[in-house]
């Protein structure tokens, strides 16, 4: 084991994948000569060359949809987008181009793709660069989402998505960049897409979670647990697949769940694994299913807004203590 | 289109029997009966289409026939082509079995995509063509990210990339162009300018209407060939081929055609006037002009041309029965291929 940031181990996910497999490359803006606009990609041109670490223009629909047709004739990029808020500008190409071709083509033509990049709010960015996008590409068929939280996870997952053969959402964040955790040393640790992880077992109630909010759901937890709550986080880790099964198992535990998430919550992912949860044990649960989410608002720029907005530990635990009062 | 038009043995140019040909009689008769072929089968589709048999969109190549065709002989295996929605005379060109492509035009299981993708979405990778694509100019950075695997792998294959005088407005096709200027990448970018992007003409929807100058601001040398002539196709894209292969980056060709019927089967085209169609179909029409070089040569007669016309007809017809007579996908088939077994 090593402590890594969470930013060395999707290096060293990408690193090792492209030591492994010739036709694994790395094209983005800035990912080359700059070494990543958050220094993700640290190294790997001088380890690679020019030739598969390839600095794009910014021309975000462009270079998507010559990843789109790199993976079409059978290569395997990695295509960083500075944020996924810029991906909007090829968001077509991703859903049209990647997501529906396989079927479109009766599996004739697949898209091996990778399209990584941070997500969500950052620090103080404003409303266009701290969208999460969470929700948007769970909704579509023949993509794959993948939300980490952990440095492990980040490079288990990142390895995954780059073997899988369909176009794969890797979500990142930026706060977590610099955050490190304990990760395995081995080139075969490999964390598959689909699975949820139960980062901290309890039995007063559920709080299931991705990405950044894993932390924030953790430190509710603490709190929490302080006033003689204890609640069981899983990290989602996998928007789509969502791992149901393990909702569903520890709901049938402790009876109450709380969603959260970054992201807005309407129709958002915390919408989803409520309607999902009321299908499927709808019996189990002792309290309506509760949602946290990012204030319905163009995310603002003053700090204590931004904050406001946001789900903090606070407004978590706040959410877990209403919850377990109720009967 | 009806039937097969009588035609006289004087030819249009009144040219004598036993001038210099324009190509051999081999290359001329395969150049009638390709092309003889992409029209029956699209008027086939159309017929079907007006029976119920085939639904949704439906675009047809028609008086297009010249482009595909000259250019893919222009290309060798390995070599990649890609296009919008008008794809089925690709898919021919490509060596699809007309069979199989009726069959998705018609949304059965023996359809090349088993129905899932139809008259739009049809990919014969084999073939070397990579669809059949919805979204208008989507197709001009895939294209380009063909030339790029190609260019990674190093070795001298070519990426053709098809898209039409609408799309050319599109902003991804300029981000397309920068790329594989800036890249040197071994993509041929063909414009079928046929005039009208759906109902707008070329007039109303382009401020600078030379298509070949698109290319210019990014380094890429354009062409304007004459789309009705299959030679003239043939030889530009040759030329092109050769430039890409010897890695001297992207070209861009305008190919200057026409379409005879509405931008899709819902469309009665009542943005032109007849009179324009038909003097197209009279003065330009790619199938007559290649019969004509045929008679000029002394290749062909009509006894022999009947022959062609009646061949052709033959395996349409039998692709339509086929389609015809092919089931649906099954229902499970609704949830394959979503995403591939890693």
């Amino acid at each position: 084991m090593a402590e890594l940031t969470v930013r060395e181990a999707l290096r060293d996910a990408m690193a090792e994948e492209m030591r492994r497999d010739g036709d694994v490359f790395l094209m983005g803006e800035e990912v080359a000569e700059y070494q990543g606009a958050y220094k993700v990609s640290q190294g790997l041109l001088e380890e690679f060359g020019a030739r598969r670490v390839i600095d794009t223009p910014i021309t975000e629909a462009g270079f998507a949809g010559i990843g789109i047709g790199a993976a079409m004739a059978g290569l395997k990029p990695i295509v960083e987008f500075m944020t996924f808020n810029f991906a909007m500008q090829a968001i077509d190409q991703i859903v049209n181009s990647a997501a529906k071709t396989n079927y479109m083509s009766g599996g004739l033509v697949s898209v091996p793709i990778v399209f990584r990049g941070p997500n969500g709010a950052a620090s103080r960015v404003a409303a266009q660069h701290s969208q999460c996008y969470a929700s948007w590409y769970a909704h579509i068929p023949g993509l794959k989402v993948i939300a980490p939280y952990s440095a492990s996870d980040a490079k288990g997952l990142l390895k995954a998505a780059i073997r899988d053969p369909n176009p794969v959402i890797f979500l990142e964040n930026e706060i977590l960049y610099g955050q490190s955790f304990e990760v395995s040393d081995s080139v075969d640790h490999i964390v598959p897409i689909g699975s949820a992880n139960v980062v901290r077992p309890g039995r007063d109630a559920t709080i299931a979670t991705f990405s950044l909010m894993v932390g924030k759901a953790l430190e509710a937890a603490e709190a929490l647990a302080g006033e003689g709550i204890d609640v069981e986080v899983i990290d989602l880790r996998s928007i789509r697949p969502l791992d149901m099964d393990t909702i569903l198992t520890s709901v049938q535990k402790t009876n109450r769940l709380i969603t959260v998430e970054e992201g807005w919550s309407t129709a958002g992912i915390g919408a989803e694994i409520s309607a999902t949860v009321m299908e499927r044990a709808f019996d189990f649960l002792d309290a309506p299913v509760k949602r946290v989410g990012g204030s319905d608002v163009p995310l603002p720029y003053a700090a204590n807004l931004e904050k406001l907005a946001l789900p903090q530990a606070e407004t978590i635990a706040d959410a877990a203590r209403q919850l377990c009062s109720s009967n | 289109m009806a039937g097969a038009k009588k035609k006289s043995k004087t030819t249009k140019s009144g040219a004598k029997r036993g001038a210099k040909p324009a190509a051999s009689h081999e290359i001329l008769e395969t150049y009638y009966r390709e092309m003889l072929r992409i029209r029956r089968f699209e008027e086939k589709a159309g017929q079907m289409y007006g029976m119920g048999l085939i639904g949704g969109f439906c675009h047809l190549y028609i008086g297009q026939e010249a482009v595909v065709t000259g250019l893919q002989h222009a290309l060798e295996p390995g070599d990649s082509v890609i296009t919008g929605y008008r794809c089925h005379a690709h898919m021919l060109a490509a060596g699809a079995d007309p069979r199989a492509i009726m069959a998705e035009l018609a949304g059965r299981a023996g359809g090349v995509s088993k129905g899932k993708g139809g008259s739009m979405h049809m990919f014969i990778p084999e073939g070397g063509f990579y669809g059949g694509h919805g979204i208008v100019g989507a197709q001009a950075p895939l294209g380009a990210g063909f030339g790029f695997a190609n260019k990674y792998r190093g070795n001298d294959r070519v990426s053709v990339t098809f898209f039409g005088d609408g799309a050319a407005n599109q902003g991804q096709v300029f981000e397309a162009f920068n790329m594989a200027a800036l890249w040197k990448l071994p993509v041929i970018f063909v414009i079928e300018n046929n005039q009208y992007a759906m109902g707008t003409s070329i007039a109303r929807s382009t401020a600078n209407k030379e298509l070949c100058q698109r290319g210019e601001a990014f380094g890429i040398r354009g062409q304007q060939v004459d789309g009705m002539d299959v030679l003239a196709v043939n030889a530009a894209t040759e030329k092109a081929v050769a430039q890409c292969r010897a890695d001297e980056g992207p070209v861009l060709l305008e190919m200057m055609t026409y379409r005879y019927r509405g931008h899709s089967m819902s469309d009665p085209a009542k943005y032109r006037t007849r009179e324009e169609v038909s003097k197209v179909r009279q003065e330009r029409d790619p199938i007559e002009h290649v019969r004509d070089l045929l008679v000029e040569a002394g290749f062909a007669d009509d006894d022999s041309l009947r022959e062609v016309d009646k061949a052709v007809k033959a395996e349409i017809n039998d692709a339509a029965d086929f389609a015809q007579n092919n089931l649906p996908p099954a229902a499970d088939e609704l949830f394959t291929d979503i995403t591939v077994s890693a």
